[in-house]
C-alpha cells in the first residue's frame, strides 16, 4: 500500500513539476502557479509517507498558503498577456531538455552505482515525533532559530523599502 | 520495498525540472517558480535521509530552508515589482543593461 502511494505521489509531483515549467497548452504564469500548488501538495504527501508530519503541514501552510498567494498577487499586478504572445524558442528548448536530461542521467547513474539502498546506516524506519522536533529546535538549534527570525525581519524591512522607494522619489520631485 | 534511492531519484528529477524551468523560460516569475522547485527537491532529499537514518537533524534543516525560501520569495518578488515599475517588462531578454 505504501509503495503504491509512493508511486502515485511521486508521479503526480513530477508530472505537475513538468507542467509548471513546460506546459504545451498554456504559457500563462497563472497556470504555472496552479500546477506549482499541485506539486507542493503531492510533495507533502511524500513527506507524510516519510513520517515527517509536521513538515507536511508546514509545507502546505507556507508554500500553498503564503508563497503561491504572493506569486499570484505579483502576477496579477504585472502584465500576463505579453507572455502568451512570446513563443518557445524551439532550438533553445531542445538544448535545455537535452542538457538537463544528461545531468539527471549522470546523477541517477551515480546513485545507482553507489549502492546507497543497501547501506546498513540507511535502513531506519523514521522518527516521526513532532514533539522531539520541537524540543530539538528550541534546545540544540535555538541560535539558528533566532537568526532565522532576524532574517525574516530583515526580509520584511527590505520588502517595505523596495516597494516604498518610488513614492518617496515622487515626493522629492514635487 | 521503497528505499532511500527511490526518493533520491524523484528528488534529482524534480531538481532537474526546476533547472529546466530556469533554462527554457524567459519570464522572471516562472523562473522563480523553477527556483522553488529546486529548493523543494533539496527538501525531499533531506527528509528522505532523515527518515532512513532515524535522525531528526535533516527535518530541522528543511524547516529552516522553508523559512529562508519564504523570505527569499518575498524579497525577490518585491524586486521584480520594482523592476517592472522601472522598465515595464519582466522578460529577461529585455533586461540587458548590464551586458557589455
Amino acid at each position: 500500500m505504501q509503495d503504491l502511494l509512493f508511486y502515485i505521489f511521486s508521479a503526480l509531483t513530477l508530472l505537475c513539476g513538468l507542467l509548471v515549467v513546460f506546459n504545451p497548452f498554456s504559457r500563462n504564469p497563472v497556470t504555472s502557479a496552479m500546477f506549482l500548488v499541485l506539486t507542493i501538495i503531492s510533495m507533502s504527501g511524500l513527506f507524510v509517507l516519510l513520517k515527517a508530519f509536521f513538515l507536511a503541514a508546514v509545507q502546505i501552510l507556507v508554500y500553498a498558503g503564503a508563497v503561491i498567494v504572493l506569486f499570484l498577487f505579483v502576477i496579477m499586478l504585472l502584465d500576463v498577456k505579453e507572455e502568451e504572445r512570446r513563443r518557445f524558442q524551439k532550438f533553445g528548448t531542445f538544448l535545455g531538455f537535452a542538457s538537463v536530461a544528461g545531468l539527471a542521467g549522470i546523477i541517477i547513474n551515480s546513485i545507482g552505482q553507489s549502492g546507497i539502498g543497501n547501506a546498513p546506516a540507511l535502513n531506519g524506519n523514521g522518527v516521526g515525533e513532532t514533539r522531539e522536533l520541537g524540543h530539538k529546535l528550541f534546545t540544540e538549534y535555538v541560535i539558528p532559530f533566532e537568526i532565522v527570525s532576524l532574517l525574516l525581519l530583515v526580509a520584511m524591512v527590505g520588502c517595505i523599502l523596495l516597494s516604498k522607494r518610488d513614492e518617496s522619489k515622487k515626493e522629492e520631485t514635487q | 520495498m521503497i528505499g532511500v534511492e527511490h526518493y533520491l531519484v524523484v528528488s534529482v528529477v524534480l531538481f532537474c525540472l526546476g533547472l529546466l524551468g530556469l533554462i527554457i523560460r524567459r519570464n522572471l516569475i516562472v523562473m522563480y517558480m523553477g527556483l522553488e522547485l529546486m529548493l523543494n527537491a533539496a527538501n525531499l532529499a533531506l527528509v528522505a535521509f532523515s527518515h532512513y537514518r532515524n535522525n531528526l537533524d535533516g527535518q530541522i534543516m528543511v524547516f529552516f530552508i522553508i523559512t529562508v525560501a519564504a523570505a527569499e520569495v518575498a524579497v525577490g518578488l518585491a524586486l521584480i515589482v520594482a523592476l517592472y515599475r522601472k522598465r515595464q517588462t519582466n522578460d529577461v531578454n529585455d533586461l540587458t543593461s548590464m551586458k557589455l
